[in-house]
């Protein structure tokens, strides 16, 4: 490959070491021979810096990696490891993300009544460690989840299941049937898009029994033992196609080819995740060829790679979005024409030509690109004259003054300069308030804002994550139970709240499509929330990678298809 | 009195003198942690950000986020809470780590080696350069080289360190293919070589791993170098200020009187002077790379303490960010210590007192 060889690699080594004296003093001559010396010793070796044929070296961000469990993991690059070293029943259809196929399973039926969910298993699969996948080993893994109860429990927990009724409601009733009892009828499409996610990964049960840590029950934790979690945190019990070698936290994270794996193959025996935050290193890491894919690259570094030849930049939308939260308190932002004029006072356009290019694109509903129902209807653009008239008509011809609560990072601070000026043109005068992400946070979350640049990233590939939090405020007092976004915004529904719970019991999957669809069209007319972009995940990589490609989640970034020429 | 009597009298006054020196070092460092605590208590406290939603998440429903409020004594008065905390940190127990879910104290055992090497190494450069720069430039005060030195110094002042080490990453590693990057190893041993102290070239020495030995090296020159840049300039500076207050000592010219050569007279006697505030320079610059250089580590993608510390601090990750204190400021005070054992075998006089 040619591209990827630096001619500067060509060049003679020592030119540069014609040091000259100039200076007389004894002193300063032993000083320039002792960097002579160093100089020498850093030209010794010539380095040919270029990764192993057999291995594939990525330049990621992974210090959001804090454990490996699949029962505990809820971070992005452990979903990303999780997904490729582990196995689940059902996933994602690649090819349209609003369909199921069977992984670990075969075939799966759902009872009359929708609560009990039947799964038989494929024969003659095994774990990494050549034991066999049962449906006992399923029950375990539900088990694990409920039980320990960390940060993505309530995925497996929302359907009505316990500590308590676990062994009852996720059990196997033979070694390749496994069986799930949920506690109401739930529409079918989504319970199965949650056990898509990566909490639903399937453990060795053998292997994670073998090192469990006795603990004394308490209030907090029943149980006498850990589940193995403090063990599998920084280990593995997979049946995927790569295994775990090492991961060094802020380091690096190593995997291995898995020769066991039953359900895909990987084409290259190694992977290697190197931590690294820095763009503009990470570019010169895959200029140089230490690295083979760039994993966090700023727009102009992506713009840069994608000019070069031999390399070549992906992209992908993930389920992020970002967007204002219009505060229902204020008395301005309630009514319903300013927060129409708000959204026809964004240059949706231009932010998207610089701000976020290459990382996101506009998206004004509030479910992600790739979800179930979501809709790519984008009917605001920049009208300074239809906003004043908005405007007019709310009695607020002069426009008001308002703030804005924004995280002191790109590229979010820098739309919210934008939105100053655009806002500025129908006299809304617009005063920011920086702030660190947490403090932004903590503040719009105890709704003290007026607006509120806020991300919102769904929990699971199907839209009652996001329309549980958009539309449903079923208490809008400050003491309320359920702060929702919705709640956040002092925003009361209404009717929306019935609508939203009726989606999820909506058994036939095109008129659940439908129900989300109508949700939207809602939202984007009268909602408290001015949709702006959805984030895009870009990576660039050397020409000789092949089969690469981002998926809809960072639970379908594959890498066991990738090879290398 | 006897000779005996007199000298058990001055024994027994410079036992007492001695544990005076100790009780007042004892109180000193007890105050200074003390500050070092309440001051770290109260920034954690005062801080516009909720340690529990730090905790507990976003998403976590209101009863979650009382329970552990309740866990963590948010609800108690605040003294009482800064006597948890001292009690807390007097036994060494940081609590645990927010973000990577580990007691702090572990995590701070893993990142602190990689920053320890490369401080020491940023440095042996500094100070292995600084100091014979910063006498030629007080000898030749006003030439050529002294110029040289003073452009070099202000330019390792005055340039943001992030620029020059993405520069100096074009230039020695995309360009010229000196040095390796990015992290402390190459890939081909990332999963080979397990280190034992975590300062990766002497676990390569001890183990007699020569080619990782190498490799270690080639990764940490340029970071190190970079770092003892900066901190050969604030030494050049010192000891050339230090130098010249020496050579304008009647001393010296006593001993250009006796005919020593200008050699001697320069590097034995007017540096060995020199030398006693010059330790407390270069100790105070080692204590400063030690505390993690953030930007460097963020460049050079280097695990160390000042990333950990940077990361939890933008996480609200109170528990990592104060054990991380106490540990620089312990280790700061400990530096402190030492230099200050370097001033009485540097210094005669010292010793007397």
């Amino acid at each position: 490959m040619v591209g990827g060889v630096s001619p500067f690699l060509k060049q003679p080594k020592h030119e540069c070491l014609e040091m000259k004296a100039p200076l007389r003093a004894k002193a300063f001559r032993e000083f320039s021979a002792g960097v002579a010396l160093a100089v020498l010793m850093t030209l010794g070796a010539p380095t040919y810096a270029a990764t192993p044929a057999d291995t594939l070296v990525e330049g990621f961000a992974i210090d959001d990696l804090i454990t490996l469990d699949p029962a505990e993991a809820f971070e992005f690059s452990a979903a990303e490891f999780i997904a490729n070293s582990y196995n689940k029943l059902v996933n994602l259809d690649l090819q349209d993300t609003s369909k199921i196929v069977g992984e670990l399973a075969d075939s799966w039926t759902v009872s009359d009544d929708s609560l009990t969910y039947t799964f038989k298993l494929k024969p003659g699969l095994q774990f990494a460690s050549g034991n066999p996948i049962t449906a006992a080993d399923v029950a375990y893994s539900f088990e694990r989840v409920v039980k320990l109860d960390k940060s993505p429990g309530f995925l497996i927990t929302q359907f009505g299941i316990t500590g308590d009724n676990v062994a009852e409601k996720a059990k196997a009733l033979d070694p390749l049937t496994f069986q799930l009892t949920v506690d109401k009828a739930y529409a079918p499409s989504f319970v199965l898009n949650v056990l898509t996610s990566m909490t639903a990964s399937v453990v060795d049960k053998e292997l994670v029994l073998q090192h469990v840590k006795p603990v004394t029950p308490s209030d907090e934790f029943k149980y006498d033992n850990d589940f193995g979690n403090e063990w599998l945190k920084s280990a593995y019990a997979g049946s995927g196609p790569f295994k775990l070698i090492v991961w060094k936290a802020n380091e690096a994270l190593v995997l291995e080819r898995n020769d066991n794996a039953t359900i895909h193959q990987a084409a290259l025996k190694r992977i290697i995740y190197r931590h690294m935050k820095e763009s503009a290193g990470q570019r010169l890491a895959l200029e140089n060829g230490d690295i083979d894919i760039a994993r966090n690259l700023e727009p102009g570094d992506v713009d840069a790679i994608a000019a070069k030849e031999g390399y070549t930049v992906t992209s992908a939308p993930k389920g992020t979005l970002y967007l204002l939260g219009l505060n229902q308190k204020n008395q301005y932002l309630a009514k319903p024409q300013v927060r129409q004029a708000i959204k026809y006072l964004i240059d949706y356009d231009a932010i998207a030509s610089t701000l976020i290019k290459g990382i996101g694109q506009v998206h004004q509903t509030f479910l992600p690109s790739g979800q179930l129902g979501a809709l790519e209807d984008k009917p605001f653009s920049l009208n300074v004259d239809k906003a004043k008239a908005l405007l007019a008509e709310a009695g607020l011809p002069d426009g008001f003054a308002v703030t804005l609560d924004v995280r002191n990072t790109q590229p979010v601070s820098g739309i919210a300069e934008s939105l100053q000026q655009t806002f500025a043109q129908a006299g809304i005068k617009l005063e920011l308030i920086v702030g660190d992400g947490k403090q932004v946070l903590t503040k719009c979350r105890a709704r003290q804002h007026d607006m509120c640049f806020s991300n919102w990233g769904s929990d699971y590939f199907d839209p009652n994550s996001n329309a549980e939090t958009f539309t449903v405020n079923t208490d809008n007092s400050d003491a309320s139970k359920n702060k929702t976004l919705a709640w956040r915004n002092s925003w009361d529904p209404g009717e929306l709240n019935g609508v939203t719970h009726a989606a999820l019991q909506e058994k036939d999957t095109a008129k659940r499509t439908a129900m989300y669809q109508d949700l939207e069209r809602k939202v984007l007319d009268t909602g408290p929330y001015a949709f702006i972009y959805q984030q895009i995940e870009v990576a660039g990589y050397s020409s000789k990678v092949k089969n690469f490609r981002l998926g809809p989640s960072f639970d379908t970034n594959y890498v066991f298809p990738i090879s290398k020429d | 009195m006897t000779a005996i009597e007199a000298s058990k009298l001055a024994r027994r006054r410079r036992i007492r003198g001695l544990a005076l020196t100790f009780g007042r070092f004892a109180i000193m460092l007890a105050t200074t942690f003390l500050g070092l605590l309440a001051v770290t208590f109260f920034i954690g406290r005062v801080v516009p950000i909720d340690p529990v939603l730090a905790i507990v998440g976003d998403r976590a429903p209101a009863a979650v986020v009382e329970r552990v409020r309740e866990q963590m004594g948010f609800n108690l008065p605040l003294w009482q809470q800064f006597f948890i905390y001292l009690r807390q940190a007097l036994t060494g127990d940081f609590g645990v780590s927010v973000l990577t879910t580990n007691p702090v104290f572990d995590d701070i055992l893993r990142v602190f080696p990689a920053t320890l090497e490369l401080a020491t190494v940023g440095t042996l450069i500094g100070a292995g350069l600084g100091v014979p720069l910063g006498v030629i430039a007080a000898v030749r005060r006003g030439s050529f080289a002294d110029q040289i030195v003073r452009i070099v110094g202000l330019i390792g002042y005055s340039v943001p360190i992030f620029w020059l080490g993405l520069l100096s990453l074009l230039l020695f590693y995309a360009r010229l293919k000196w040095v390796a990057y990015p992290g402390r190893l190459d890939v081909a041993y990332e999963y080979t070589f397990t280190p034992i102290t975590g300062l990766y070239l002497f676990d390569a020495a001890w183990t007699r791993q020569w080619d990782i030995l190498w490799d270690a090296f080639r990764h940490i020159i340029l970071p190190g170098s970079l770092l003892g840049y900066f901190s050969l300039a604030y030494i050049s500076r010192m000891t050339r200020s230090f130098m010249l207050n020496e050579l304008g000592q009647e001393y010296i010219v006593a001993a250009r009187a006796k005919g020593l050569s200008e050699r001697r007279i320069v590097w034995f006697h007017a540096l060995r002077n020199a030398a006693v505030p010059l330790v407390t320079v270069i100790a105070l610059s080692y204590a400063g790379l030690l505390e993690g250089s953030v930007l460097t580590e963020t460049v050079f993608s280097w695990p160390g303490i000042g990333l950990y510390i940077t990361n939890s601090l933008q996480n609200a990750d109170m528990n990592a960010v104060l054990g991380g204190t106490i540990v620089i400021g312990t280790v700061f005070i400990a530096i402190n210590m030492f230099s200050d054992l370097l001033y009485r075998l540097l210094d005669p006089r010292t010793r007397m007192r």
